[in-house]
């Protein structure tokens, strides 16, 4: 029983990862990685969402019928991101600033929604929970990781703390400005992906097409 | 689940509908009404922090003396005099503008803004040097952007003639364009800006933001009404004066 719970829990770090495998959730991770204070507050920001709303979705999933699924499922992400965001507001103001707008746009997030409809849907509440917790935080896996390379290469530091001193302040460190800017977290979480693939081929997806044309 | 193939009946649909609504609705109502005054403290931090900013922002004038405290003062922008019955710090001049006993009336030829209605009084905060002469002189100013209302400082010089600072500091603009009114590169355009021409008229003339047209027009009708005859107008009459 605990090693169920376990699995579903860490499954989505790597093997079900939102990011690498599922694809989803990509705007966000583009947005918010430009620093690792940014990244981490966004994905305690998106875990709770997650896991509150599997708990709601899978404790009424009985009741709700099935021609008003989404738009129930919507209304409940859509307040608990309201309530995500006044407690950014009133407890880590500066922060909530500096995420701005993607604190909003968690509602549309598709991991979110996702889960919901994929997931907490059909299973109980704990496997719900979970199962949105574990989804959570492999985005935020993800989302450290870029975070934590472009904070790093773009201004030589971790979390606000310079290690690189860099040239305009006499040090020895250029900062990559790229690293600042959205392609470059394209380009990394690419190579995450490709890294994740290669190490485990079971994730290599199957060309839809092939030469010539012919639909396998 | 039971029921996934079939359709479900009418009436049940509207129960749930309304319950989950009903729900988050008390929900979110809850959390925001409980974490206000947070946020509100939050507010008046951050008001505090751009004020004490635009000290940073003179030492890139000459200004010969630092002081390290504000002198806080109530203006009457009526006749531009200082009230000494108004407690500064018990003064709410937004809370004011929007109760339409208390606040006055913009006459619409004069509200370049749009604010619609102003307070009696405004809280402003000045600097002297050692001799007491006025150095530094802060306005509180307010418009309205593209999507949101725009709160901020103008702090000009002894005689009200340059313009030092421009701070805002609450605005709900849109993120990386109109928010850059907020932005150090922004608002280093501003010190030594000369806020009136020779005739005496508010003429200012300044970068405005690309993609944000309406943001910059605000900022500009902001500017020339808090500087006009129904804003500081009479009170900066008096600062030249040497009234003040």
């Amino acid at each position: 029983m605990v090693n169920r719970y376990w699995k579903t829990l860490t499954k989505p770090l790597l093997d079900d990862n939102p990011i690498t495998l599922q694809i989803l959730g990509i705007c966000s991770a583009l947005a918010v990685t430009t620093s690792l204070d940014t990244a981490l507050v966004m994905t305690v920001a998106v875990t709770c969402v997650l896991g509150l709303s599997a708990i709601a979705v899978s404790l009424i999933r009985h009741y709700i019928p099935h021609s008003i699924r989404i738009i129930v499922q919507i209304t409940i992400i859509a307040s608990l991101v309201i309530i995500v965001d006044l407690v950014l507001k009133a407890f880590f103001f500066e922060i909530g600033q500096r995420l701005s707008v993607f604190v909003g746009l968690i509602v549309t997030n598709c991991i979110v929604l996702g889960r919901a409809e994929g997931f907490a849907m059909r299973n109980g509440i704990v496997d719900s929970f979970l199962d949105g917790i574990g989804n959570g935080l492999g985005y935020g896996l993800i989302l450290m990781l870029v975070g934590g390379i472009r904070e790093f290469f773009g201004r030589g530091s971790l979390f606000g703390g310079q290690i690189l001193i860099p040239v305009s302040q006499g040090g020895g460190f250029e900062p990559l400005h790229i690293m600042l800017l959205p392609p470059s977290a394209f380009f990394i979480i690419a190579g995450i992906i490709w890294f994740i693939r290669r190490k485990r081929p079971a994730q290599v997806e199957k060309p839809e097409f092939q030469e010539g044309g012919k639909e396998i | 689940m039971a029921d996934r193939s079939t359709v479900a009946p009418p009436l049940n649909v509207l129960k749930v509908a309304l319950g989950v609504s009903l729900l988050c609705a008390l929900l979110v109502s809850f959390t925001a009404v409980s974490l206000r005054p947070y946020y509100l403290a939050n507010l008046e931090a951050e008001r505090m922090a751009r004020l004490g900013s635009i000290l940073d922002a003179l030492q890139q004038v000459s200004v010969s003396h630092k002081a390290e405290e504000f002198e806080v003062r109530v203006v009457n922008l009526e006749d531009g005099t200082y009230s000494e019955t108004i407690d500064p710090d018990q003064y709410d001049a937004r809370r004011e503008a929007s109760d339409p006993r208390k606040g006055v009336t913009i006459p619409a030829e004069l509200d370049l803004p749009g604010i619609k209605r102003r307070a009696r009084y405004a809280v402003v905060y000045l600097l002297r040097d050692t001799g007491g002469r006025l150095e530094v002189i802060i306005l509180p100013v307010r418009g309205v952007g593209y999507q949101s209302a725009l709160y901020g400082y103008l702090a000009l010089d002894h005689d009200a003639s340059e313009i030092l600072a421009l701070k805002f500091y609450e605005q709900g603009e849109t993120p990386g364009l109109g928010s850059q009114i907020m932005s150090p590169a922004w608002e280093a355009q501003w010190p030594g800006k000369q806020a009136f021409d020779a005739e005496g008229e508010v003429n200012i003339q300044f970068d405005a933001i690309s993609g944000a047209t309406r943001t910059s027009i605000g900022v500009d009708r902001l500017i020339r009404f808090w500087l006009g005859d129904f804003g500081f107008g009479p009170y900066l009459k008096r600062v030249r004066e040497g009234e003040a």
